[in-house]
């Protein structure tokens, strides 16, 4: 960064920025030193949660403090190192945020736990979550070490779109349980069961991006244009209609409003960054609005939704309606009880919201525990999450890591619509995690994954230019030059196609 | 604890959480400047980049050959190394030269991938000749190449210094 200052003040005035060869002197910014205080700083907030939780509810520093900040410190240090290796000019941020929300979720569902019999259902899964969170750092340090360059998955483009589907597919064929209310997400192996969709958001993602970088011309160019819309051909429609008609068949088998959301909003906006043409996006309201009309009124599980976002209250009145849940109402009333600034970590009573308090509901005991103030701080960090994966976007030099990483940011923000949304009432609620903070194995890890690709990107995109090898007078390990692997002609020729 | 000590507890928690965020921002903000800076050298870097990418299709562009021709250039002073874009969309892109074929346009595979709505997809390329002088060869654009206000028809031999203009564009090579 100050060298950075240093290069900005000694430029000339004229119109050219970069005095040549700046890259040659080999201290092109890294901003490594700063993720690592940011990530000392998202490490401290966590721990001084966990110590407001253990003095507001016990009286005393929590027992398992150490132990918690060590866990969560050496995870996160195990990440960074990694990310120092092998992506030394990946984006600051991203992880401190990632970091920082997955903590804050731990911290939380301790605090649930801790509410014992007062809450349904209710056994401990601080430990779970914080081995999952192991598992997902874990993944992002495999993900940051094995994909070498992001434009290797662009190969796979359609064997991706396969595997999605399956994914998408199988919980339909596995036996929904009593527990599951309604939603067949799992794919369960014994007491082990995973949520494909997590997964299946970023391969469909890496799908949408292998697929749109190649049709994009055709879709952005053959239209004609009618009341000031561009109108696509017949044909060209056709990949919208297929992800239209699968979002349908996911919400009718698999009655799971919020996958289905995520995954055709994802392709349509998607479809609009690459295409550049609003139509897309009144095509997909539409389609959207007209798929979900007609299964809503079909679906009753669907239905319930719906009216319970109508008329929230309606449970508790004297006469509850049969098709409707008290869960909004519920957590409309904790955020409401937490007012402006909350009422203090541990001092809620989080536990009022009865089902899924620590997975689909944990927006709502954040609001009644830190209130609106905390509530906007959370928001604000995913915003940050999902601003520097748009800011990757804008960096990325090759058409797929420019869709690669709008795809993915824009599916972590629109799962944070759909939650938040949901939570509080503004759209129908679908049962979908918050991602970091929400209790779930599948979601941590698949998030983490999410982040670490974004990482990836930003690294090959900030990564300043490098002097081909005869500069550096050793091979400076192949590594450092982000196109030159073995890879890189095929997916040049990808391009042209 | 007391009550004081938990609404003191409870405040100062939402600070931290807001202090981390205004922290974040700021970085942010110490990063825009950065990544404008990153933007521009990652412009610089893309000619690398799609160069090494191109350089399957490039007959000359072979890593060897490169190479070779890396170290001919190196024994050689007073050759050029850069070539820089003054003008345009790209301006301020630098491009470092080691003997390999340089391609202009519009086509994502391009070393230098011209924004300019008057560029061809496959514009040009500056390529060293037979002797290393460097060379500026049109690819029969439709807007044309001129070499300092001269329509291109053959390959050319560039000098230091002399503007190369395509489209809205202006390149020329620099020691």
């Amino acid at each position: 960064m100050s060298t950075f200052d240093v290069s900005r003040g000694s430029t000339p005035t004229t119109g050219r920025r970069r005095a040549v060869g700046r890259s040659a002197t080999g201290d092109a910014p890294n901003r490594r030193n700063t993720e690592l205080l940011m990530l000392a700083f998202a490490l401290a907030i966590p721990m001084l949660a966990y110590a407001n939780v253990g003095l507001a509810m016990d009286g005393s520093l929590p027992v398992g403090m150490l132990k918690f900040g060590l866990g969560m410190a050496v995870l996160a240090l195990a990440a960074h190192l990694a990310v120092r290796r092998f992506a030394p000019y990946a984006d600051p941020l991203l992880l401190p945020l990632a970091t920082l929300l997955n903590g804050l979720g731990v911290v939380m569902i301790w605090r649930l736990d801790k509410a014992g019999k007062l809450l349904r259902l209710n056994f401990p899964a601080a430990g779970n979550q914080l081995m999952w969170s192991g598992l997902g750092v874990a993944m992002f340090i495999g993900v940051v070490i094995l994909l070498k360059d992001h434009r290797i998955l662009q190969r796979y483009t359609y064997i991706s779109m396969v595997v999605a589907l399956v994914l998408l597919a199988a919980p339909a064929f596995f036996p929904s349980r009593p527990e599951d209310y309604g939603a067949k997400i799992w794919i369960r192996f014994g007491s082990f069961s995973i949520q494909p969709g997590e997964f299946a958001k970023i391969i469909l993602t890496v799908f949408f991006a292998g697929f749109l970088m190649v049709k994009k011309d055709a879709l952005a160019l053959a239209s004609r244009k009618f009341m000031g819309l561009y109108l696509p051909r017949g044909r060209d429609l056709g990949p919208i209609v297929v992800v239209w008609l699968l979002s349908i068949l996911i919400l009718v088998f698999e009655t799971d409003l919020g996958t289905s959301f995520l995954f055709f909003g994802l392709f349509v906006v998607m479809l609009y960054v690459a295409t550049e043409r609003t139509s897309w996006i009144v095509f997909g309201l539409t389609m959207s609005l007209g798929g979900a009309a007609v299964v809503a009124s079909a679906e009753p599980h669907v239905k319930t939704r719906i009216n319970a976002w109508l008329d929230p209250m309606a449970a508790f009145g004297p006469k509850p309606p049969s098709q409707s849940s008290e869960q909004i109402g519920q957590t409309l009333m904790s955020l409401g009880s937490g007012g402006t600034i909350g009422t203090g970590l541990g001092q809620g009573r989080s536990w009022l919201i009865q089902f899924a308090a620590k997975s689909d509901f944990i927006l709502g005991s954040f609001g009644e525990e830190l209130g609106l103030t905390g509530l906007m701080a959370l928001f604000m960090v995913y915003g940050l999450v999902v601003q520097r994966g748009l800011r990757t976007s804008l960096a990325a030099r090759d058409p797929f890591g420019k869709l690669l990483a709008v795809g993915l940011s824009s599916a972590f923000a629109l799962q944070v619509f759909v939650v938040a949304g949901g939570v509080t009432g503004l759209i129908p609620l679908t049962g979908m995690t918050m991602p970091f903070l929400a209790q779930g194995g599948s979601s941590v890890v698949a998030n983490w994954a999410l982040i670490a690709i974004l990482m990836k990107i930003s690294d090959t995109a900030r990564r300043p230019a490098v002097e081909p090898a005869a500069a550096i007078p050793e091979p400076a390990g192949p590594g450092r030059l982000p196109a030159t692997g073995p890879g890189a002609p095929d997916e040049s020729r990808g391009a042209t196609s | 604890m007391s009550d004081l000590t938990l609404t003191v507890m409870r405040l100062g928690f939402l600070a931290v959480l807001w202090l981390f965020v205004i922290v974040a921002v700021q970085v942010i903000r110490s990063d825009l400047f950065t990544t404008k800076g990153a933007a521009r050298s990652g412009h610089r870097a893309a000619p690398t980049a799609p160069a090494a990418a191109g350089q399957g299709r490039q007959p000359q562009g072979q890593p060897a050959a490169a190479q070779q021709q890396q170290q001919q250039a190196r024994q050689r002073r007073g050759q050029p190394t850069h070539l820089v874009v003054t003008q345009g969309s790209l301006a301020g892109t630098t491009v470092a030269l080691h003997g390999q074929t340089v391609t202009l346009g519009r086509a994502h595979d391009s070393t230098i991938v011209l924004d300019d709505d008057y560029a061809s997809s496959r514009h040009a390329r500056i390529y060293p000749d037979q002797a290393g002088q460097w060379t500026v060869e049109d690819l029969g654009s439709t807007n044309g190449t001129y070499l300092d206000r001269q329509r291109l028809t053959t390959p050319t031999p560039l000098q230091i210094g002399v503007p190369i203009r395509i489209g809205r564009t202006v390149i020329e090579l620099r020691k």
